[in-house]
Formats: structure tokens, sequence, C-alpha cells
């Protein structure tokens, strides 16, 4: 069979799949539509988890940004896997012990505050609806390349099947689809990884590849890369830094906390049953993850050679001694995968000195590729190292189903925040279970369209988002419900000033020469340099907002005095939430 | 034990968790990656390994371990508490 006919029969039957299986699962109460019923295993929790948290940044952006910065890559490695262990000891437990749907809903009973819970929805919808951006981007990128339907056509194929099974299927429907997805998701990423690893080094498992000699050879594979790259005039892969080592440090806390505090993930441990499955289930998220994770910085590190060998010469890996350019790729005879990536605009060539072939070079007045799109690495990867069609057409249905399953664990996360948080808390109390399921659908389809409305136009700020999720999480969510759980006195005034001060200093810090909403008319600060502070790029900033979110709310718990009574109430919720739970009992559900 | 002696030996128990989490990703893969990288793990320096292979499997293995560890001590307060 053809590529795209394979492509279509392989990403359909996914679709069917899922969706067959929301439709089996569907939720038929508020409780099953939040939370799946409360009944989901440890196991089960945590392969949705992985799939949830694994999205089209992890899948499709990850290891071509590790192929581009070599080590500094490994900032995004520790950061979205460390978070978990944050997770496990810090939060996860508590929250569960503490029984509520939402996080915003856990800041405003923690705190008996309504002002901090709508802080909370405030920061989920930003950092959710962002975070739902760069799926729709994916899904559009994925579609547009592998069936060749534009862009709009395959965002509206993708935006559909979302819709239709999240709306449906609640969390409960969510769970089942996502651990099917989790399974997709992991054979399409390690089976090309598995190919590649084999032909250059003969061993089947990459991350014992990535440590391998070329077969035949005494060369070690990471060796051989380092010198390409400073044959180049590129920073050797293994050793170059991402700015500075400090940067590097910084950028790591923020992916870390920003991770344990993305109110999606959060909530996906609200499904289980005890606190004791909370905790297990956090290991076994990351256990899954971690199969992606430690099989991306091979592939990442393969891919690049093979794009090398591709524009250099074929006999250039084997042959640690060759050197002569005048045997780069002829331009016209380049591959077809080069053909279509350049139609799609992602690759870009510029014949500079005229001699119809290929130079690549870090020097940008002598390069001849003028673009290589890094979110292009991992989807181009099996073609470029001229892999079976089939393989193609998998890691096509792969990268579909990680966006897919991070969009609808958003979507629900937005959903349950507004029907929950916003209506029955705040607007409307006498709400019934019926209507609650209600507004809870009518809140997802309008996440979908404010999505989906960005996903056919994206806005400015498009490629800024992960700093904005991350930033918030990190510097706002996650200080609230830490001191929530670690603290006795952090009362409402200390905890939103935490917020607001952690908050309002990273957005400062991500705007200034970004422009507010990434809209680069409304840049401020313009004339100092990027970067100014203590040399932390703004993606990495939440860090800083997060400490000094913590200083502000134990500096401001001091001065303000909690009444009595108030004390007395936090105290009791405190108490419960570090109390385990007895054996065999149902952990209570206070949201009701 | 009581309430607030379960709670303390928990907090032990998470801080000696979070520094060997620390050890691993932030002394091994970046303080001291350029000091670790002179030692060769196969193809690999050894401080590349830690933060691109080696910190990940240490945080699987350590949320598991501390899971079982407080699971002990959940079992063990439960036999004592009084609420």
């Amino acid at each position: 069979m053809e590529l795209q006919e394979l492509t279509i029969t392989f990403v359909g039957l996914t679709f069917l799949l899922y969706m067959g299986i929301a439709y089996q699962t569907r939720a038929k109460s508020s409780e099953e539509f939040y939370v799946a019923g409360g009944g989901i295993g440890p196991i089960g929790n945590g392969m949705a988890t992985a799939a949830d948290w694994m999205s089209a940044a992890s899948f499709i952006s990850m290891a071509g940004l590790i192929s581009f910065y070599g080590y500094g890559g490994s900032v995004f490695l520790l950061g979205w896997t460390g978070g978990f262990v944050l997770l496990a000891t810090v939060l996860a437990p508590y929250l569960r012990k503490h029984g509520t749907h939402t996080v915003p809903q856990f800041i405003g009973d923690r705190y008996l505050s309504q002002k901090a819970r709508l802080i909370g929805v405030a920061c989920l919808i930003i950092a959710s609806i962002t975070y739902i951006i760069g799926q729709m981007k994916g899904v559009g990128v994925a579609f547009s390349r592998f069936l060749e339907v534009d862009y709009n056509t395959g965002l509206s194929i993708g935006i559909a099947i979302v819709t239709f099974y999240a709306v449906i299927g609640g969390m409960k429907g969510i769970t089942y689809t996502q651990m099917a997805q989790y399974v997709v998701m992991i054979f399409a990423y390690t089976i090309p990884a598995i190919f590649i690893s084999m032909e250059l080094t003969g061993n089947p498992i990459p991350q014992l590849g990535l440590a391998g000699t070329f077969t035949g050879t005494e060369t070690f594979l990471l060796d051989k890369l380092d010198q390409i790259q400073v044959e180049l005039g590129f920073a050797a892969y293994t050793t170059q830094e991402r700015l500075s080592g400090f940067n590097m440090f910084v950028y790591t806390v923020s992916l870390m906390i920003g991770t344990a505090g993305l109110p999606h993930v959060i909530m996906r441990f609200f499904t289980v049953k005890t606190v004791k499955a909370a905790r297990a289930s956090a290991g076994w998220a990351l256990l899954f993850i971690s199969i992606l994770y430690t099989t991306a910085p091979a592939l990442a590190a393969m891919a690049k050679l093979n794009l090398m060998n591709t524009i250099e010469n074929p006999m250039n890996v084997a042959n640690p001694d060759y050197k002569d350019i005048s045997d780069n790729l002829v331009y016209d005879e380049r591959p077809v995968w080069f053909k279509k990536w350049e139609d799609t605009g992602l690759l870009k060539f510029e014949d500079k000195n005229g001699d119809g072939r290929i130079q690549y070079s870090a020097d940008k007045s002598k390069s001849e590729m003028v673009k290589i799109d890094r979110d292009i690495m991992v989807l181009a990867n099996p073609e470029i190292a001229q892999l079976p069609n089939w393989v193609i057409a998998l890691v096509a249905a792969g990268g579909l189903a990680a966006a897919l399953s991070t969009a609808a664990g958003l979507l629900l996360a937005i959903s349950a925040s507004i029907s929950k948080d916003l209506f029955k808390e705040i607007l409307r109390p006498d709400m019934t279970d019926k209507q609650e399921l209600a507004t809870g659908r009518w809140a997802m389809l309008g996440a979908v369209a404010v999505g989906g409305y960005f996903g056919f136009f994206p806005p400015d700020f498009a490629a800024g988002t992960v700093a904005l999720a991350f930033g918030l999480a990190a510097s706002s969510i996650f200080p609230a419900l830490m001191l929530g759980i670690f603290s006795k006195k952090v009362g409402s005034t200390a905890a939103i000033a935490g917020m607001l001060s952690g908050m309002g200093i990273t957005l400062l810090y991500v705007f200034q020469h970004k422009g507010i909403m990434f809209v680069k008319s409304t840049a401020f600060l313009g004339d100092m340099s990027p970067n100014w502070f203590l040399g932390i790029e703004p993606n990495a900033f939440g860090a800083i907002g997060a400490i000094v979110n913590f200083t502000v709310a134990i500096v401001v718990s001091n001065m303000v005095k909690t009444s009595d009574e108030d004390a007395a109430k936090m105290a009791a919720i405190v108490e419960n939430m570090r109390t385990p739970e007895r054996p065999g009992e149902e952990l209570a559900d206070t949201s009701h | 034990m009581t309430k607030e002696e379960y709670w303390n030996t928990n907090v032990k128990l998470i801080i000696k968790t979070l520094i060997i989490w620390f050890v691993v990703s932030y002394l091994c893969g970046i303080i001291l990656v350029d000091v670790l990288n002179t030692i060769q793990l196969g193809g690999y320096k050894l401080g590349f390994w830690f933060a691109q292979q080696g910190a990940i499997y240490v945080f699987v293995f350590l949320i598991f371990w501390y899971a079982s560890q407080i699971a002990t001590l959940d079992e063990e307060y439960n036999k004592v508490r009084k609420d």
C-alpha cells in the first residue's frame, strides 16, 4: 500500500478505537464525568496520566529540541519527569485525601476564600487554553503532512474527534481512551527508534544503542556526533549548554514545579480510590513516561546523525577521517522526504555558493540549510532513515494520539473548573447533578470553540504558550497548593498576595520583551538586554516567581492575623489531609 | 505513634527522597556535569548520562521507594491511631 493509504488506515483505525472506547465507557453521572467515579486502579491511572501528560510537545517537539540543543536539551527531560517526584511526595496524596474534583476547588476550600478560588480558576483557564492551542497546532501539522490535506481540514477532523469523545465520555471515557492512546503513542515512538538504533549500532535497545559504537567500527556514536558538530562549527553535542549552567538549573526547577502544578495532571489523581493508590499511580505514570523520555535522547542524537549524514555525504558517518565536502548531497538528487518537507515550508534550502550541493554549517552566512524546523525531526526521522512505510504511518497515528489525549485532559480540567468552581460554588449553588453535568458539557464545547479558533488563527502568542502555561503553574498554583498542605498558618490574605505577586513578576518578565500576551508592539523595557536578570531566559522564570510567591505568602502570614475561628477550620482541613486513610476506608467526597 | 510523630516521620522521608532527587538531577546532571563528564560509561559521558538517562531511572525508583516506605508507616500508624 502507498504511504498515504497506510496512514489513513492507521489513523482511521485508531480513531474508531478511541470513539468505541469512549462510547462504551461514557459518563452517566457528574461524578463519572469529572473523576471517573473515583474507581480507577493505580496502573490504569498511571497509564492514562502518562498519555494525559505527554502532549504533542513531548512526542513531536522534544526530541527535535534535544537534537539541536544537545546536552542543553536535558532541561526538558529532567524538568518534565522530575516534577512527578514532587507530585508523588508533596501534592497528590494530600489533595486526594482532601477529596475535591478540581484544583481551584481545593484552593478555595483550604483558604476559605472565594477570591482565592477565582484566582485559581483564572490561572487554570489561561494555562489550559494556551496549552490546548499547542495541541491544536500539533494536530493540524500532523494531518496536513501525512494525509496531505490542508491544515484547516486536518484541524477540523481533529477537533470533531476530540469533541465527540471528550463531551460524551467525560473523565471516565477519557481515562480509558487515554490508556489506548498511550499504547498507540509508545509503539509509534519506540518502533522507529528500535529500527534506527539497529541500523546504526546493531543494538535494538535505543537507550543502549546511544552508548554504543557504529556497527563494525570502534567509533562511539556520541563521539562522532560531537566531532561532526564541531567540524561544522557548532558546539559539541554532549556538552553544549543552554545559555549557562545556572540558567539550565533555574529552567529545570521551573519545569519541574510547573509540571507538578499543572491542573490537568493533578486532576488525574482525583480518579483513584485511595491515597495509597494516588502515590503508586504517580510511580506508574512516571514509569510509563520514562519509556518515551529515555528513548527521546537516543532518537534525537540518531536523527541528527542521520540528517547530517544525508546532507553531508553517505560515507561520512562510518568513516571518521572523511572530510571532503565536495561529496555533499546534490540538491537535485535530494530524497523525497526532503521535497515533501520543503513543500510544508518547514525545511528551506538556498544555494548560496551556486555549486548545486547542500552545505550545512553553524555559520549562518554560509549555511545553505536556511531553515530546519526542529518540530520535523521526529516526524521526518523514519523517512530520513528509510524505514518501511507502515512505520511512518504509525508515527502519524502516534503524534495524533499524543495531541488528542492531552487536549481531552485539558478540556476536562477547564469544563470541571467552570461548572464546579464558577457555577456550582459561586453563581448557582442550587444546581442539580444533572444540570451540573450539562453545564460541564457546555463549558467543554466552549473550550473547544476557543481552542479551535486559536488553532485556525494562531495568535502571536502561540510560540510563547509553554512559557505562559508553565510560568503560571509554577509561580502561582504550585506554591499555593504546597503551602496549603505544609503550613497551617498561611491563610487567604497571604495565599492571595503570594499568588498574585508570583504570577505578576513572572508575567512581567515574560512579557517585557515579547509584548503583553506576545503582541510585539506592547513590549516594554525594550532597551534592557534580554535575559537581564542573572541571565535567566523568560521561559525559565517560573522558579523565580515561585520563590517570590513563597516569600510573600510567608511574610504576609506573619503580619496578618487570621480569626481564631478560621484558623481552627484551616487546621482541621490540614490535619485531615495529613492523616492517612484507615484500612479499607472509602475516601469521603467532600465536594457535594 | 501520635499524629505529630507520623507527620514528622513522613516529612523526614520526603526530605530524604528530595535529597536524592536533587543529587541525581541538579548535582550530577547540571552542577557537577563537567567533572563527571571526564568519566566514560560506554559511549556516554557520565554527567551527560545522568542528565539524559540516569536521573529519570532514579526518579521512577524514588517514587516507588517512597510509596512503599510511607505505606509501611501508614500501617503502623493505623494500628495505634486513636481518632
